[in-house]
C-alpha cells in the first residue's frame, strides 16, 4: 500500500495545466497549438516534480526538471521543422489535412 | 604402390581440368594431344600396377574415411586386384587408342576442346568404377559413366535428335539405376557393410542364404536390373542404338568397349552372392540370350553401318549375360576383353569409313571401299571375323567358352541354342555389312580416300589386338596353351563347379564353328552380288519390315509408357496444379489479404485520434497495474 501524500495547492494548479493541455492536444486542429499544449502537459508534470522536490528537500525532482526541460527544447525543435515542412507540403497546418495514410 | 594407383585414377581427370577449364583449346591436335598424353599416362600406371600384382601377388589398397551415417561406415578405397586389372588395361588402353583416333576423327569439329574434356572425364568416372571397393564409391562412378555417356551422345546438341538421343540413354539408364540403389540397400540389410571384400567374407561366414533366400534373390534381381540398364539388355537396351547419335570415337569408347561393360564387371564383382541365387542367375542366362538374338534379327535389316555395330554390340553383352547366368563368370570378362579389341576396332573402321564418304552412313549408298582406303579394310575384316567367331581369331575362343559353358543344367540346350543362334546370325549381318560396305561398285556421289595415319595406326593396334587377344584364355582341350585368363581371375572369381555338360567341348566348339562359317557363306553369298538378295527380299519382305523396325519395341514402349507419362504429366500440369496446388497455396494469401481489408478500417489517418487511443490505452494499462493499490 502506498503512503497517502498530502495534497498542496500546487498540485491543483499542476491538474488544471494538464488536464487544459490533454483538451487542447485532443481537440485542436492546428498543428502548432498542438505542440503548445503538449508543452502545456510536460511542465504541468514538471511543477509537481519540483514542488515534491522542495517538499522532501532532495535534489532528484530538480534535477530531473533540468533533463526534461533539455529534453523538450529538442523535441520542439524537431516538431516545429516537421510543421515547417508539413506547411510547405500541403500550404496549411491544419491536421485535418493530413490524412494519407487513411486505410 | 600406391601412387600408380592413385594417378591412374587422377590423371585422366587431371587431363579433362586442362582441358576444359584451364587451356581452353581451339585446336583439336592441342586438344587431343593433352587428352591422349594424359591417358596414356593412366595406361602406364595401370601397366606397372598390373606387372607388380604378377610379381607379388597381392591387391593394392588404398582407402581413406569418406562418412559414417547411422550403421553406415563408408571408406572411399581404390582396389587394385586380378579383375581390376583386366578391365583397367582394357579400358585405360583402348581409351588411349581412341583417344589418339579421334585426334583425326575430330580435326574439324567446333569444339575439340570440350569433346577432349568429356572424353577424359569419362576415363576418369570408368576407373573409379572399376577401382572402387565398395559399392557406394562404384555407384559414383557408375553415375559418371551416366552424366558423360549423356555429354558426349549429346555433343553436336544443335541437333534436337542427337540432344533427344542423350536424353534417352539417360532417362533409361536412370531406371536401371533405381534398381542398382535398391540393391545396394538390400546389400546393407543384409550383410551391413558395402566393402567386396567384407561382404565375401561375411558370405562365407554365412555359409549359404538359408531362410532368407528370397530376400538374396531379390537382393541380385536389383542388382540385375541395374546392370540391364548400363549394360543395355532387355528390357532396358533402347538406349544403346539410339546413342551412336554421338562421334564415332565415342561409340567405340563407351558403347562398344567400356561403360556398356560396367554391369557384367559389377555381377562378377559380386559373384560371391550371385552364386547363391539360381532363380536370378537362370533370369539372367535367358534374358542374356533372348537379348543376344533378338538384338542380332535387328541387326540384320539396319542399313546404317553403326546401327548394325550398334546391335551387334548389344546381342554380344546379351552372349556376356548369358555367360553370367550360367556362373560362367571369367567366360564373360574373357568376352568383354575380346569384344573390346575388335568392337572398337569395327566401330572405328566405321568412322574411317563415315569419314571417308564424307559423313555417309548408310550402307546403301557406299561399297567398293576396299580399294580406296585398303588399311581399313584390312583391319575391318580382321575384327569382322573375329566378331563372327572364325576360328584362332579373338572372339572364337571366348564365344565358345560361352556357349560351352552355357550347355549345362535343365535348360542346357535351350540356352546354347539361343546363344548359337546368335551367333549364326552375327556372323550372317558382319558378313552383310562388310559385303555391302567394302565390295562391288561404290554406289555414292562422294570422294573416297584412306583416312590419316592418326587414325589408321589405332585401327592397325586394335586390328593386331583382334587377332591374338584370343590366345589368353585358350582352351585346355587345345593342349597349347594354358588358360591364362582363368588362372589370372581365378583368384577372385570361383570357378564355376565341374559340373556335367551335354556335348563335349570340341564338340560344341565344331558346330559353333560352323555355324559361323556357314553365316559367313550365306552372307557373302547374297550380299557380294545383291541380285541375289531380290529373291530372298521378296520372301522375307514382312520378316524383314520387322526386323528394320526393330521389333516395334520402341513404339511399344511409346505406347504403354511414354504415352500414359506423358498424359498424366499434361492432366498434372493443366488440372492438378491450377486447381488443387495453386489454390492450395492461394488459400493463405487470399485470408491475408482478406483480414488486412479488415484491419484497415481502424486506420483512419487521424493523428489526433491515435492520440486518444494512446491515451486510453495508456489509462488500461495504469489502471490494472494500479487497481490494486487504489482499491
Amino acid at each position: 500500500m502506498m503512503e497517502a501524500q498530502p495534497i498542496y495547492w500546487t498540485h491543483y494548479v499542476a491538474t488544471c495545466l494538464f488536464a487544459l493541455g490533454l483538451l487542447g492536444f485532443l481537440i485542436r486542429k492546428n498543428a502548432i497549438t498542438v505542440l503548445m499544449c503538449l508543452e502545456l502537459m510536460l511542465n504541468a508534470a514538471n511543477l509537481i516534480l519540483v514542488e515534491l522536490s522542495m517538499r522532501t528537500g532532495t535534489p532528484d525532482g530538480i534535477i530531473m526538471v533540468v533533463f526534461v526541460i533539455t529534453v523538450a527544447a529538442a523535441e520542439v525543435a524537431v516538431g516545429l521543422g516537421i510543421v515547417l515542412n508539413l506547411y510547405r507540403l500541403k500550404e496549411t497546418v491544419e491536421l485535418d489535412a493530413f490524412k494519407s495514410l487513411q486505410g | 604402390m600406391n601412387t600408380p594407383l592413385i594417378l591412374m585414377v587422377l590423371l585422366p581427370l587431371a587431363g579433362s581440368i586442362l582441358n576444359g577449364l584451364i587451356l581452353r583449346p581451339h585446336s583439336a591436335k592441342r586438344a587431343g594431344v593433352i587428352a591422349t598424353l594424359f591417358s596414356t599416362g593412366s595406361f602406364i600406371c595401370a601397366l606397372l600396377l598390373f606387372f607388380n600384382l604378377l610379381q607379388t601377388g597381392t591387391p593394392v589398397q588404398i582407402s581413406t574415411p569418406w562418412f559414417t551415417a547411422g550403421d553406415l561406415k563408408l571408406e572411399w578405397g581404390l582396389h587394385f586386384d586380378w579383375l581390376t586389372a583386366v578391365m583397367a588395361l582394357v579400358v585405360t588402353g583402348i581409351g588411349s587408342v581412341i583417344h589418339l583416333y579421334s585426334i583425326g576423327y575430330m580435326a574439324h569439329d567446333r569444339s575439340p576442346g570440350r569433346f577432349f574434356t568429356y572424353l577424359n572425364l569419362f576415363l576418369c568416372s570408368m576407373i573409379t568404377l572399376i577401382t572402387s571397393d565398395n559399392l557406394v564409391a562404384l555407384f559414383v562412378g557408375w553415375e559418371g559413366v551416366g552424366v558423360c555417356s549423356y555429354l558426349l551422345i549429346g555433343f553436336w546438341f544443335e541437333d534436337i535428335e542427337k540432344a533427344n538421343a542423350g536424353i534417352k540413354a539417360f532417362v533409361v539408364n536412370r531406371i536401371g539405376d533405381a534398381g542398382f540403389l535398391i540393391g545396394i540397400f538390400l546389400c546393407f540389410q543384409l550383410f551391413h557393410t558395402l566393402n567386396f571384400v567384407d561382404m565375401s567374407a561375411a558370405i562365407s561366414k554365412l555359409g549359404g542364404p538359408g531362410t532368407s533366400l528370397g530376400l538374396w534373390t531379390l537382393t541380385t534381381l536389383c542388382l540385375f536390373i541395374g546392370a540391364t540398364g548400363k549394360s543395355a539388355q532387355i528390357p532396358l537396351y533402347v538406349w544403346l542404338p539410339d546413342a551412336m547419335a554421338g562421334p564415332t570415337p565415342v561409340s567405340a569408347l563407351i558403347h562398344a568397349a567400356t561403360m556398356v561393360t560396367a554391369g557384367i564387371y559389377m555381377i562378377t564383382r559380386m559373384n560371391f552372392l550371385f552364386q547363391f541365387t539360381p532363380d536370378t542367375n537362370l533370369l539372367i542366362a535367358f534374358i542374356g540370350g533372348l537379348t543376344a538374338l533378338m538384338a542380332a534379327f535387328i541387326a540384320t535389316s539396319q542399313n546404317d553401318i553403326k546401327k548394325v555395330l550398334a546391335y551387334s554390340t548389344v546381342s554380344q553383352l546379351g552372349l556376356m549375360f548369358l555367360a553370367l547366368g550360367s556362373g560362367a563368370y571369367i567366360a564373360a570378362i574373357f568376352h568383354v576383353m575380346t569384344h573390346a579389341f575388335f568392337k572398337a576396332c569395327l566401330f572405328l573402321g566405321a568412322g574411317s569409313v563415315i569419314h571417308a564418304c564424307h559423313e555417309e552412313q548408310d550402307i546403301r549408298h557406299m561399297g567398293g571401299l576396299k580399294k580406296y582406303m585398303p588399311l581399313t579394310y584390312w583391319t575391318f575384316t580382321v575384327s569382322t571375323l573375329a566378331l563372327a567367331g572364325f576360328p584362332l581369331l579373338a572372339g572364337f575362343f571366348s564365344k565358345d567358352l560361352i556357349l560351352y559353358s552355357a550347355l549345362q543344367g535343365k535348360w542346357g540346350f535351350l540356352l546354347w541354342g539361343l546363344g548359337s543362334g546368335a551367333s549364326l546370325l552375327t556372323a550372317f549381318y558382319m558378313a552383310r555389312l562388310h559385303a555391302l560396305t567394302f565390295h562391288g561398285e561404290y554406289r555414292g556421289h562422294a570422294h573416297p580416300h584412306e583416312s590419316p595415319s592418326v587414325m589408321t595406326i589405332p585401327l592397325v593396334i586394335l586390328g593386331i589386338g583382334a587377332v591374338f587377344a584370343g590366345y589368353l584364355g585358350m582352351p585346355e582341350a587345345f593342349h597349347l596353351l594354358p588358360d591364362y585368363i582363368a588362372e589370372f581371375l581365378g583368384h577372385v572369381v570361383k570357378m564355376p563347379a565341374e559340373t556335367e555338360h551335354l556335348l563335349p567341348e570340341l564338340t560344341a566348339m565344331g558346330i559353333a564353328t560352323s555355324a559361323a562359317i556357314i553365316g559367313l557363306g550365306i552372307g557373302y553369298w547374297f550380299y557380294l552380288e545383291p541380285k541375289r538378295t531380290e529373291g530372298l527380299n521378296s520372301i522375307m519382305a514382312p520378316l524383314r519390315t520387322l526386323f528394320a523396325n526393330k521389333f516395334y519395341v520402341d513404339e511399344i514402349y511409346g505406347f504403354i509408357l511414354v504415352k500414359p507419362f506423358k498424359q498424366f504429366s499434361l492432366f498434372l500440369a493443366r488440372i492438378f496444379d491450377p486447381n488443387v496446388v495453386d489454390a492450395g497455396v492461394m488459400f493463405p494469401a487470399k485470408l491475408a489479404r482478406m483480414g488486412g481489408t479488415a484491419l484497415s478500417f481502424f486506420q483512419i489517418g487521424s493523428a489526433q485520434f491515435y492520440l486518444l487511443v494512446m491515451l486510453l490505452g495508456g489509462l488500461a494499462v495504469f489502471w490494472y497495474c494500479l487497481k490494486g493499490a487504489l482499491v
